[in-house]
């Protein structure tokens, strides 16, 4: 039976609600086993069969957790086993461990917890040093449950921070992260650092120094004290923390706060406090922590050029140019570093010196900056333009596809050049000449490389151009040239418009930080200042007891005064000094921003003379082809689709029936799940009543997915109504012309501007002979891209006589997903297509916790983008879509640590770049959505 | 879940090995090599449980042979504590005592032993004459 349970614990697990019913079993189970029921030869030092008990209280735990119910069934057995359990012996408190964290986990009972929190009390009081562990393990998990029960214990706690034994220690380190709040942050972080300082061992720094990090972006109580802990967590943390740290803090300095003030004064102390470290000659910091400094005093020093003078910044950045310890990815940074500070300064000795210096040098990338920064030097303006001051966050749109390339390549083709063939298929074309066999499974060459390089260069094979012209679009080249000359930490700093923080800066961009002045996170029990008191704390034995009183009253502040206190891994509430904000809803969701909708447009647009390889112009004269087919069909389509309205019925032919429109929308996004606006009621048309007024679509055209119908443009006499409707093969504008004057209009015409990046199949134009009065008209025009673009407006007008020639303009915005429709295919057809698909892309993406989990994130893609789910594999995704007429688009997604890793592959070279955008946008949209969510339950 | 189990002496020379997930067998010896060392470095007087990178270890001493277990954080240190005892009062009750050299010339009976406790790092067994049932018709066998 033992040894079933475990299967049991296994499955329940999994899914606690489909083994709700064995509850009762394994209550009788255990009460039997806790009665002694059992042989006496299965008892262990006169406790019956004490691992079986272990087990069945697990199982307990998982299957009352959250459940009122089920709960209520264990409490007799739960009482009875921690009555049973007071012989003492180490297999006793075992049990009792167990016990306790069951009660715990399921539906609360007080007196059982009142017992459970007795049995905590005798443990961690316990002489024996396993019982204390074994109590404080127990007291970190019950804690975030009911924080009371550490103020019960908190001289024990204290004791147990100074305790002999690293082990005792460490567990208490992570009970007090638990407790955390704004109130004794400054104390537990010290305590934490003080035990860093002894640790030697890796794993232990790690984890300690991202809890750190974490607690002081979270609850720091002032902006020198925040700079000064992250500091000392860069100096300790070294080069094995988590990359992410810097990075945040990074981000934290350059988005800010909604306080300006607030922005500039830790940014002011931050540069102030690194040129105090700089200062000193013989110190030794960590890779990761100079490379901070660098961006940082790069990025900032500007602030307090009132008082500092640029040239001794970068004499001191200079000297670390040429100590031995720092490695060329530093050196790098601090490059940087020194080019920016340069841009806001006429010329300098120094940086004169540094070019003269390192154009001979034998590095090539320090080479490479030194001329960089000399022809940058000579031409100023170009300078201030590429590094603007004060702009790391702005956004800036990537030109992804390298399209600004597309001339040279275009250029090396007709010279004679081999066509660039992408890895996988170069290695496919060398395999199939050895004629060997690629027994290489599919899923293997998914995830090879996935993180090494964000972007396969697809269209420069080389980096010929690099040097060669210093214009704002090289910089980014260099980004992701540079991959290849190992530089990491640089790579992603270079930007069209300036530096950029990180690339997720620019994706996961909307969160920013904002103070609260800080005398309202604190509250009023402090019985002392808390930094003073740590100093204090350095004792003199005859009044140790009073300050432990003092550490205790510094370190439970807080909890006793509210119950909310914000716990780890709960819901965390108030007291957030940095909180975060959402800012990309100002840039990155509106259509009105209109200088990086240009820019997005821009680089989208392929050169059309510029195919980079064979395969892709294969592609490109099918799609031609394909066009032309459906060309065709909608020009029918387009007949067929009026034939429901009475005046249009005599135009169109009685007989154009075609089915193409008429598939309804459980056929095209049947198991997609993709929002299918409800029909409208189709009105009848009732001539000369308001009711006709009301745009409203057919019947065939409101079975299949529709917008609602949006008012162009209107005046006295018109309205003009769009609705969008999503069928199968194209994108259809309805257009409603409403006629609200008492009397007819004659010769209505309706004319769509020329556009290049979409055609309109029917022709630009229709012509309305009449319009009574009181009455709607509609007619429809099919729509395809033309050019691949995220989003284009489509500018038309209409024209009338009344009394004179009257115009009236209007515009619709198309965009990428409009034209995006999921495509079939199974999953072996995806692997088929996917070998044989050039371009691809690839990108992670942050995912919110809240997304959790993959199937939630695609749904979400599934029904923003109109997707199709292919298939779900464990961690990874396959998702297929295409463009119309007919171009496919592949998508892999993996998710791996919170980061969704897109991969997209499609026989068009822009498809994958747009789509990505696409993605990331929706990604970025729900986040933003669940953040907000969160905010609004944590306000009151 | 219990990872390894391990038995170690004094000296360091790695008397019992048991892996319930894969490890390499070159890292096997590194490891055990750590494991030890951070055992011997302890004192009576401090807790028997360490944490060692991702997972913890439970050691328990009897003379000179340490008994070390590596159990990710799932399962009950103590519970695990009490195993090892478990394990060496079964031992003690098949060999009469036992000793050091007993588990050196009779390594497959005490893997025999070890097998019926526990299972794929879970423990499936603890009640002692029902553990050492096959192994005495074993050697009921082998005297016939």
């Amino acid at each position: 039976m033992a040894a079933s349970l475990h299967i049991y614990l296994q499955m329940i697990k999994e899914n606690s609600s489909g083994y709700k019913d064995l509850t009762e079993s394994f209550v009788t189970i255990l009460k039997q086993v806790v009665g002694g029921k059992l042989p006496i030869d299965f008892n262990y030092h006169s406790v019956p069969a004490p691992w079986l008990q272990i087990q069945l209280l697990r199982i307990l735990g998982l299957l009352g957790k959250d459940d009122p119910r089920t709960s209520e069934l264990m409490y007799d057995v739960l009482d009875e086993s921690l009555r049973r359990a007071e012989i003492n012996h180490n297999i006793t408190y075992a049990i009792l461990f167990e016990c306790v964290q069951t009660i715990y986990t399921i539906h609360p009972k007080p007196d059982l917890l009142e017992k459970a929190a007795k049995c905590i009390g005798k443990f961690v009081l316990s002489p024996k040093i396993n019982l204390k562990y074994l109590g404080l393990k127990a007291l970190t998990y019950v804690i975030q449950q009911d924080p009371n029960l550490a103020l019960q214990h908190q001289m024990t706690i204290i004791e147990c921070l100074d305790h002999p034994d690293p082990i005792i220690k460490r567990e208490t380190l992570e009970l007090l992260y638990r407790i955390t709040n704004g109130q004794n942050v400054t104390v537990i972080v010290q305590k934490m650092l003080d035990y860093l300082k002894q640790s030697k061992e890796e794993y232990t720094i790690i984890n300690l120094v991202s809890k750190i990090a974490e607690l002081a972006e979270k609850y720091a109580p002032a902006n020198e004290w925040f700079i000064q802990t992250m500091n000392a967590v860069f100096s300790i943390g070294g080069d094995v923390m988590h990359p992410d740290i810097p990075n945040n803090f990074l981000r934290l300095l350059a988005e800010g706060f909604d306080d300006e003030k607030e922005d500039e004064q830790l940014r002011l102390y931050a540069v102030q406090s690194y040129l105090g470290l700089l200062e000193e000659e013989d110190a030794v910091y960590p890779q990761k922590f100079l490379q901070v400094m660098s961006w940082v005093l790069g990025e900032y020093s500007y602030i307090i050029n009132d008082e500092g003078d640029p040239e001794v910044i970068m004499t001191r950045l200079c000297k670390l140019l040429k100590k031995t310890f720092v490695t060329s990815e530093t050196k790098a940074w601090i490059m940087a570093a020194i080019t920016k500070i340069a841009s806001l300064n006429r010329g300098s000795k120094t940086v004169d010196k540094l070019i003269q210096e390192f154009s001979t040098s034998l590095d090539t990338c320090m080479r490479q900056y030194a001329f960089e920064l000399k022809h940058l030097c000579e031409d100023k303006d170009l300078m201030k333009n590429l590094l603007p001051r004060d702009a790391s966050c702005n956004d800036m749109v990537v030109d992804a596809s390298l399209s600004f390339l597309d001339g040279f390549v275009a250029e090396g083709l007709s010279r004679g050049a081999a066509p660039y063939k992408p890895h996988h298929q170069r290695q496919e074309e060398k395999l199939s000449q050895e004629k060997a066999l690629n027994f290489e499974p599919y899923g293997l060459s998914l995830s090879s490389s996935m993180s090494s390089s964000g972007f396969t260069g697809r269209q420069s094979p080389t980096g010929l151009s690099f040097g060669s012209d210093v214009s704002g679009n090289s910089t980014e080249m260099g980004q992701k040239e540079m991959s290849s000359l190992k530089l990491d930490g640089v790579k992603k700093l270079w930007g069209k418009d300036g530096y950029l923080p990180k690339k997720e800066s620019k994706t996961g961009k909307e969160d920013k930080l904002e103070a609260v002045p800080p005398g309202s996170t604190l509250g009023g029990n402090m019985v002392d200042h808390p930094l003073s008191e740590a100093d204090q704390e350095v004792v003199s034995p005859s009044e140790e007891e009073k300050e432990k009183q003092q550490l205790a009253s510094t370190l439970f502040v807080g909890l006793a005064s509210n119950n909310a206190v914000s716990l780890m891994g709960k819901a965390d509430t108030t007291t957030q000094k940095f909180k975060r904000k959402s800012k990309i809803s100002e840039t990155q969701n509106s259509e009105e921003a209109p200088s990086i909708q240009y820019d997005a447009t821009l680089s989208f647009r392929p050169l059309p003379e510029a195919q980079s390889n064979d395969n892709e112009n294969i592609q490109s004269t099918e799609h031609v082809r394909l066009r032309k087919s459906s060309l065709s069909s909608s020009e029918v389509l387009e007949a067929s689709v009026s034939f429901k309205r009475p005046q249009s019925l005599t135009e169109a032919g009685l007989d154009a029936k075609l089915p193409d429109c008429r598939l309804s929308p459980s056929s095209l996004f049947a198991d997609n799940n993709i929002e299918v606006f409800q029909p409208s009621q189709v009105i009848p048309s009732v001539v000369a009543s308001k009711a006709s007024l009301i745009p409203s679509l057919s019947e065939e055209l409101a079975n299949n997915p529709h917008s609602e119908a949006v008012e162009l443009c209107s005046c006295d006499t018109l309205a003009v109504n769009l609705c969008k409707v999503w069928t199968d093969d194209c994108l259809l504008l309805v257009l409603f012309v409403a006629n609200r004057s008492s009397s007819a209009l004659k010769n209505v015409n309706l004319v769509f501007e020329n556009s290049e990046h979409f055609k309109i199949v029917e022709g630009l134009s229709y012509h309305f002979p009449v319009i009574k009065a009181q009455s709607l008209e509609s007619c429809q025009k099919s729509v395809q891209m033309e050019k691949n673009c995220m989003q284009e407006i489509l500018v038309g007008s209409l024209n009338y006589q009344l009394e004179m020639e009257t115009g009236l303009e209007f515009s619709v915005t198309l965009s990428l997903t409009d034209f995006i429709r999921p495509m079939k295919i199974t999953t072996e057809d995806f692997g088929k297509l996917w070998l044989s698909f050039s371009n691809d892309v690839k990108q992670n993406v942050k995912m919110s916790p809240s997304q959790g989990s993959l199937s939630i994130a695609l749904n979400t893609l599934q029904q923003k983008l109109k997707l199709h789910v292919v298939d779900i594999v464990g961690n990874e995704g396959l998702v297929a879509c295409q463009l119309l007429p007919s171009v496919p688009c592949l998508l892999h997604c993996r998710t791996h640590a919170g980061m969704l890793a897109l991969w997209l592959r499609s026989p068009c070279s822009a498809l994958p770049d747009s789509l990505l955008y696409q993605c990331q946008k929706f990604q970025l949209a729900t986040r933003r959505h669940a953040r907000k969510q969160i905010h609004c339950h944590s306000s009151p | 879940m219990i990872k390894f189990f391990l038995m170690v002496n004094k000296q360091g020379q790695t008397r019992l090995s048991r892996y319930y997930e894969h490890v390499e067998l070159h890292k096997r010896t590194l490891l055990e090599a750590e494991v030890i060392k951070n055992c011997l470095s302890r004192s009576k007087d401090q807790c028997s449980f360490i944490e060692y990178k991702d997972f913890k270890l439970v050691y328990r001493q009897y003379a000179a042979l340490f008994i070390v277990v590596g159990i990710n954080e799932t399962e009950n240190e103590m519970a695990v504590y009490e195993l090892i005892h478990n394990f060496v009062e079964v031992l003690d009750k098949y060999f009469s005592r036992v000793s050091e050299l007993d588990i050196m010339f009779n390594l497959d009976r005490v893997h025999i032993i070890l097998d019926e406790m526990v299972l794929n790092g879970c423990i499936v067994e603890t009640n002692r004459s029902r553990i050492l049932a096959p192994l005495l018709v074993l050697d009921k066998m082998a005297e016939t």
